[in-house]
């Protein structure tokens, strides 16, 4: 090797490299030293870097680091956290009662947020994302309800739901009365229209009235009681409101009184700890329907 | 193209040597005069209400921060003494920098660069630096005779060197300390410092500016504002003819010569210049420039080079102010024999100075009238509306109330839209169903879940305007809100 240094550049008065090409040479312009300095320094830090954290593949594993690092165990750690922090707001949802809970605004906020999360996950397939409801899907936001709008009683049809198999669920149920020959075609029309008529509906040109009544006594005020104003023990709607579950117009009620109707609720006891149907139940019941 | 250079011929000067420049070290020399008493005085307001602002307290009463200049990032507030700001209100924050920002124009149209030599904190912390170099290692000959040596450091010469970056990094180290001072309790977070107990995101601020404090007044100094900062480039389109920049009087100070050549030629009758040539000014200059090079864009309109020049003159029996904040309009005028005009008030100065009238009183107006309470309303969008058993339709929507106020309120509620409404707000027992009573803790927002219900009667057929009335049952404040009511 030359003695570069030796060999100054006649032009800039600055040393050269020692490489000519056709007579011009490369001056020897190195790189600042700071910035050589940085450069090393990187490759050090990175030989720290594979001794203290996760870094090599091997065959079946990789190396582990000096401090046994892994992302996956911080988010454990979070997970843990969150749990811990979770877990003292929902156990006092678990201790406080329905009503307590309701007059809380921290832990009104705390249900209501919870219950919405958990509706979405569990409730919204049938009731709808909002608890509008469907035809056969009860709407959760109205003041009509066939088991009972009370705290408790929510919460009793979400522990063990409708006609759901659970020991403890809400039994009862419409008969098919024109399927299984109990009305006839007729009387379940003129009953059609007498029931219209107890809400104020329209009538069909004709309908006797006195027959009507005569057949709605014998066959269906066991579960709707007198005047049919319904019967929550037996989930048997209210026939005088405004509201209708499968539809109030003449097809729609002779349907339902020929084929009978048995909506079906799942029981959540089991499926959800008690604090999450307790979060459920005043979520349901701030919805402004509750009693 | 083709023209051949010999190389021979080319120097580093030239236009077609080396674009890099090294930087030359500057070594300004301790001068004393009107603008440096001006610039001293205003480091110590400008460090003094920096250092210590996080120390005054302001009584908010009980359960408030008792901070009067405060940035509570985690509760979301801005106290400013008698001010308290909410995210929602960063307007504020807008409208004062755009008046900071006319207001620099304003001083630029009028003094030039004022802001850069008196004002900018780079300058100032640069000026103090500076102060404890020369403190320390003594003025500009000593100082640059001590950096030329080639001898090997003796004790004193090390021991001067340790003692200058420790009172650097002390300064540095304050100056970071201060600055987290004013984003928490400042006696508290002083007591958790030096106990160490203090959170880690202060260390880490701290010691993020103590290095760019270090670095940038004590090595980078006038390289921030000729290579790093916008300002130097942005001011020229800002500035005019009638600014008053710092200027040479190149009508009074040409042809340059000695003292005592200057007094022979002027026995003689001759025309001779003031300028003795004595360099004073170039050694005092923090940016190392000759002003007498006229305007210069490293120049940060400072004034020492006038105290420095006016010294001289004084000594040599001349007028003062052979430096000055003058333009070249008036040289020229000197010139003609016509007396200098100074026109601070010019259609720039007014239009800039209307502007910040305007803003400024804008701002206070809005700040002065501004709502301490309100109300927001969300109408449920799913559900948009609910038909009860009676035939009623019921719309809910969700209400945030914002009570900004220092004391809690108790707020009444009233719908004006769909006839004979009821309401309920969801979680409250209200004495008076038609008009719930809600109570709003100071300085904090409350949302609600209220229900709206139109009898069966009253309904509307189609969407209907509704407006929300919140009112303090106590003080007959209200805010109201509109949304709308829907029909199924």
């Amino acid at each position: 090797m030359t003695d570069h240094h030796s060999d100054i550049d006649s032009v800039s008065g600055k040393s050269t490299t020692g490489h000519e090409w056709d007579g011009i040479k490369e001056l020897n312009t190195p790189l600042p030293r700071w910035w050589v300095i940085s450069f090393y320094l990187t490759i050090i830090w990175s030989i720290g870097y594979w001794i203290v954290y996760p870094a090599w593949p091997l065959i079946s594993s990789n190396t582990t680091g000096m401090f046994g690092y892994s992302s996956r165990a911080d988010v454990a750690v979070e997970l843990a956290n969150l749990e811990k922090i979770r877990g003292d707001k929902m156990a006092a949802l678990g201790v406080a009662s329905l009503a307590d809970i309701e007059k809380d605004p921290a832990l009104l906020a705390l249900a209501r947020a919870k219950g919405k999360t958990v509706f979405g996950d569990n409730c919204a397939p049938c009731h709808g994302s909002g608890a509008a409801g469907a035809k056969g899907y009860p709407n959760l936001n109205d003041d009509d309800w066939l088991w009972g709008g009370t705290l408790d009683q929510i919460m009793q049809t979400i522990q063990f739901g409708a006609r759901s198999g659970h020991a403890k669920t809400h039994e009862g149920q419409m008969l098919a009365f024109g399927k299984d020959g109990v009305l006839k075609a007729d009387e379940i029309v003129t009953v059609a229209n007498y029931v219209r008529s107890l809400s104020g509906l329209s009538t069909r040109n004709g309908f006797d009235a006195a027959k009507g009544e005569k057949i709605f006594a014998e066959n269906c005020v066991a579960c709707h009681g007198d005047g049919g104003k319904g019967n929550l023990e037996m989930g048997a709607p209210n026939l005088t409101d405004k509201i209708w579950l499968y539809g109030s117009d003449e097809a729609a009620l002779i349907e339902t009184i020929s084929q009978g109707r048995a909506g079906v609720m799942p029981a959540w006891e089991g499926r959800l700890d008690p604090a999450t149907i307790k979060a459920m139940a005043v979520y349901v019941h701030s919805l402004g329907g509750g009693k | 193209m083709n023209k051949t250079v010999n190389p021979k011929d080319l120097t580093l000067d030239d236009d077609n040597g080396p674009l890099y420049a090294a930087h030359k070290k500057v070594y300004p020399q301790s001068v004393s005069g009107t603008f440096r008493r001006i610039k001293w005085s205003l480091m110590a307001i400008c460090l003094g209400v920096y250092y210590f602002l996080p120390f005054v307290r302001w009584n908010r009463g009980l359960g408030a921060p008792s901070q009067a200049v405060l940035i509570d990032l985690p509760n979301g507030r801005f106290y400013f003494f008698f001010i308290e700001l909410w995210p929602q209100e960063v307007y504020y924050f807008t409208g004062l920098l755009i008046v900071a920002a006319v207001a620099l124009f304003l001083m630029n149209s009028v003094g030039g660069r004022i802001w850069c030599g008196y004002l900018c904190p780079q300058t100032v912390w640069t000026d103090l630096f500076y102060a404890v170099e020369r403190l320390v290692e003594g003025d500009r000959r000593e100082r640059m005779k001590k950096d030329k040596s080639s001898d090997p450091l003796k004790l004193e010469r090390i021991s001067e060197i340790v003692l200058k970056h420790s009172i650097w990094l002390m300064i540095a180290w304050w100056t970071g300390g201060a600055w987290v001072l004013y984003f928490n309790d400042a006696p508290t977070l002083v007591k958790e410092l030096v106990t160490f107990q203090g959170p880690m995101i202060a260390y880490v601020w701290i010691g993020i500016l103590t290095a760019t404090t270090y670095l940038l007044a004590g090595y980078m100094r006038e390289q921030v504002c000729t290579y790093m900062c916008p300002w130097p480039r942005i001011q020229a389109a800002l500035t005019d003819e009638w600014a008053l920049n710092v200027t040479y009087r190149y009508d009074r100070g040409e042809k340059r010569t000695s003292v005592k050549k200057a007094a022979e030629l002027r026995a003689l009758g001759e025309q001779v210049g003031d300028c003795v040539d004595c360099y004073q000014c170039v050694a005092v200059c923090p940016t190392g420039i000759d002003i007498r090079n006229g305007p210069q864009m490293e120049c940060i309109q400072c004034g020492l080079c006038i105290d420095a020049c006016d010294n001289v003159m004084t000594k040599i029996g001349r007028p003062k102010r052979l430096i000055g904040y003058d333009n070249d309009i008036n040289i020229h005028r000197r010139q003609e024999g016509k007396a200098p005009i100074y026109r601070i008030v010019r259609p720039r100065t007014i239009v800039y100075s209307a502007i910040i009238a305007a803003i400024g009183g804008f701002m206070v107006y809005t700040l002065a009238t501004r709502r301490l309470l309100d109300v927001n309303v969300l109408h449920d969008r799913n559900p948009v509306a609910v038909k009860l058993s009676d035939g009623s339709i019921r719309n809910a929507y969700t209400v945030r109330l914002l009570n900004k106020s220092g004391y809690d309120r108790a707020i009444a509620i009233d719908v004006e839209g769909p006839a004979n409404p009821t309401m309920h707000v969801v979680g409250v027992d209200s004495v008076t169903p038609d008009r719930p009573i809600i109570v709003i803790p100071r300085d904090s927002t409350s949302e609600l879940r209220l229900l709206v219900t139109a009898p069966a009667e009253n309904n509307p057929e189609k969407s209907i305007p509704v407006r929300f009335h919140v009112m303090d049952i106590g003080l007959g404040v209200a805010a109201s809100a509109v949304d709308n009511f829907v029909a199924p």
